[in-house]
């Protein structure tokens, strides 16, 4: 069972090629923490999805009333809004291993 | 000095509260939760912490115009509301008011992959804006650990959470939060380190089949509180925590006077009955008319305008009504004109706090004058003793601070002795009647004591009472010799003395004749010896005269003689003697 559906996820990508991606990150300011998080995930998305994705920053400083929408609880979080299904990954992006395993660009070791 | 002892209760120096608006548990708290501070509502699962959160809430919004948030981690905004609403809660209608506002928030398990650092920046915006959006002044957390087992980066979450209930205080809301009962602490992530200025603890336990709710507040800081477990229950309008009442002992007692129905029973009790609001206990073995006495009590009291709420635990009230209708009490108009209004419930239905809170309700909603409980022993079954004293004490005291009189009728197990569990409830009776069988001569005979009445001289005498088709009639048993007769001994007995009486009446007549008769006897004696002593002073006297003649013819012979003999001396003498005895006299 595991080992099925780890096949089907690392056939994924490959699959959705052509689609675009929507990615948001919610952040919280200004904070060392956005900025490290809206590079990591820049840096993430220029190796593996180039020209297929889009990223929208929301601010949750300024647009509070969008955090309930995407159940955000912690920030940074970066939810991956298509390919669905969404998929949530919070923290600063700075463990590159998690992310690609979070957006479904790579398997679970 | 003692007004030194009196100033810190000064009212400045007291925590501002906020009153949940929850029944009882203001009066727990001394008039409701801090106000501004956090509390740790903690308890297993299934005890009512949602509720309890909910409840604060909603009363918040509808009697104190204090608007709320509730921050859901378990449960949907819309099984909420479908949960409330069985308890007449209008959540639905309160989000649309803009009185609450719900957020669920909901982090699969799993589901979320985490990279680096991160912190809950988002859920204090969430929350930041659902309290200015409504202008919130209380919150709900309810129940924040589930983030424990969204989140694993563990430090973190402490971290904020710590951060979280210290920006709420800032904000200046009075916040619930509720969190699972730990093994060995009192909730499972520790979180009564956080939240220090108030801790309540419920709690659902089975105790031989029952389960009773309880809560209890470990912790208030800066307030006296009662520390008791209290139990608690949650019924058709929420939650409420008994006491409803204070369990101060300061309640006024009432110098009035009410008749028992019994004018006998009246007597005994110093000749008017009981006091008003005063808790009278009747104690007695199986059939020794406990419910009688009760019944009756109840006729009298609804007869004088006055209502009586009868809880029976035994019988239904059609029984009651039919029964006591063959001893010529007529309670069913009494019942028609509201005067007299039964409950009856099975003592195992529910838990002892169930029955107690219905019990409270009915009260509050009948307002009686007279409450009758039919028998206190059955929901000792539903209870463990302690327990059970505990309620009847609420239950007094709520009772007598409505000057409410009460009637307890309790069934004892053993045969003459008292048991030993009436030693316990008894202290808390103003009056105590104790009902016996008298058994003997092959019948049972129902007698009554009246053992305490405080306040009033009353009759330390046994009596004998009658249940007949014309109702009770309170009697004198015969106290002898031969010790006490009841029934049909007392009527023998009467009967045998009666007959004692007849017959020394009959020996005095008797007695009479004879002696009658001896007297007569006599009489005859005297009259025959003194018709012998007649005859014979009669015989004597013609003796006499006989003699006398006889010597006055010899006199005159012998003077004649003399004469012719000149002897004149004799006579000369006889005239000087009769001289000298008429000088003396």
């Amino acid at each position: 069972m595991k080992a099925k559906t780890v096949k089907a996820r690392a056939s994924a990508p490959l699959h959705r090629a052509s689609k675009l991606w929507q990615l948001r990150l919610y952040v919280m300011d200004q904070t060392p923490k956005s900025v490290a998080a809206f590079s990591n995930l820049k840096m993430i998305c220029e190796s593996h999805l180039k020209g297929r994705y889009r990223i929208t920053v929301i601010d949750l400083m300024k647009q509070p009333q969008l955090a309930r929408g995407d159940q955000i609880l912690a920030t940074p979080t970066v939810v991956r809004r298509l390919p669905s299904p969404v998929r949530t990954i919070i923290g600063n992006l700075s463990d590159t291993d998690h992310v690609l395993v979070g957006l479904d660009l790579r398997a679970a070791d | 000095m003692r007004n030194n002892g009196h100033k810190p209760a000064a009212p400045y120096a007291l925590l501002p509260k906020c009153p949940t608006g929850i029944q009882g548990l203001d009066e727990i708290t001394g008039g409701g939760l801090p106000r501004g501070r956090p509390t740790l509502v903690c308890g297993g699962a299934g005890c009512g912490k949602t509720l309890l959160a909910t409840e604060f809430l909603v009363r918040g919004a509808t009697q104190f115009n204090e608007p709320g948030v509730f921050m859901s981690f378990e449960e949907t905004e819309a099984e909420l509301k479908a949960n409330v609403t069985s308890l007449g809660f209008d959540l639905a209608g309160l989000v649309q008011r803009k009185k609450i506002v719900v957020d669920y928030v909901h982090i699969e398990p799993g589901e979320v992959q985490e990279s680096g650092d991160y912190d809950l920046e988002g859920l204090f915006v969430r929350l930041n804006h659902a309290i200015d959006s409504v202008g919130a002044k209380r919150v709900v957390l309810d129940t924040l650990e589930a983030l424990f087992a969204s989140l694993r980066n563990e430090a973190v979450l402490r971290a904020e959470l710590r951060r979280l209930f210290r920006w709420l205080k800032v904000k200046g809301v009075t916040a619930v939060i509720t969190a699972e009962r730990g093994r060995e602490s009192l909730t499972r992530h520790g979180l009564e380190e956080y939240v220090s200025d108030c801790v309540i603890l419920l709690d659902h336990r089975v105790d031989d089949q029952i389960a009773t709710r309880h809560l209890r507040v470990v912790k208030y800081r800066g307030a006296l509180h009662g520390t008791n477990e209290f139990p608690f229950l949650i019924g058709e309008d929420g939650l409420s925590v008994i006491p409803i009442t204070s369990l101060a002992l300061n309640h006024r007692a009432s110098n009035e006077r009410i008749a028992t129905g019994i004018p006998r029973l009246d007597v005994m009790l110093g000749g008017r009955g009981f006091f008003r609001g005063s808790s009278i206990l009747l104690t007695g073995t199986s059939g020794t008319g406990k419910t009688i006495i009760s019944a009756n009590f109840a006729q009298a009291a609804a007869r004088r305008g006055e209502r009586v709420l009868f809880f029976s635990f035994e019988e239904s009230p059609n029984q009651i009504i039919r029964n006591m209708h063959s001893i010529g009490l007529r309670l069913e108009p009494l019942v028609k004109r509201d005067l007299l209004r039964f409950h009856s419930a099975r003592p195992s239905l529910y838990g002892l706090e169930m029955h107690l809170a219905t019990m409270f309700r009915e009260i509050a909603s009948f307002k009686p004058h007279v409450v009758i409980i039919d028998p206190i022993t059955s929901l000792m079954d539903a209870g463990s003793n302690s327990e059970c004293k505990g309620m009847v004490t609420r239950l007094i005291d709520y009772l007598k601070a409505g000057k409410v009189t009460s009637l307890f009728t309790s069934l004892t197990q053993g045969g003459h002795a008292l048991a030993q569990s009436e030693s316990a409830m008894s202290s808390l009776m103003d009056a105590w009647i104790l009902l016996q069988d008298f058994e003997g001569n092959g019948e049972r005979n129902r007698v009554l004591y009246v053992l305490k009445a405080r306040g009033m001289a009353h009759s330390n005498q046994i009596r004998e009472f009658l249940i007949s088709n014309r109702g009770i009639d309170v009697v004198d048993a015969y106290i002898g010799p031969s010790g006490v007769l009841t029934g049909s001994a007392r009527a023998a007995q009467g009967a045998l003395e009666k007959a004692a009486v007849l017959a020394s009446q009959q020996e005095a007549a008797q007695l009479k004749r004879e002696v009658e008769r001896k007297r007569k006897a006599l009489d005859r004696q005297i009259g025959d010896l003194r018709s012998d002593y007649e005859g014979e002073a009669l015989e004597l006297r013609r003796i006499a005269e006989q003699v006398g003649t006889r010597t006055f013819v010899l006199g005159t012979e012998r003077a004649a003689s003399g004469l012719l003999r000149q002897a004149d001396i004799k006579v000369s003498a006889n005239g000087r003697s009769n001289h000298r005895n008429g000088k003396v006299g």
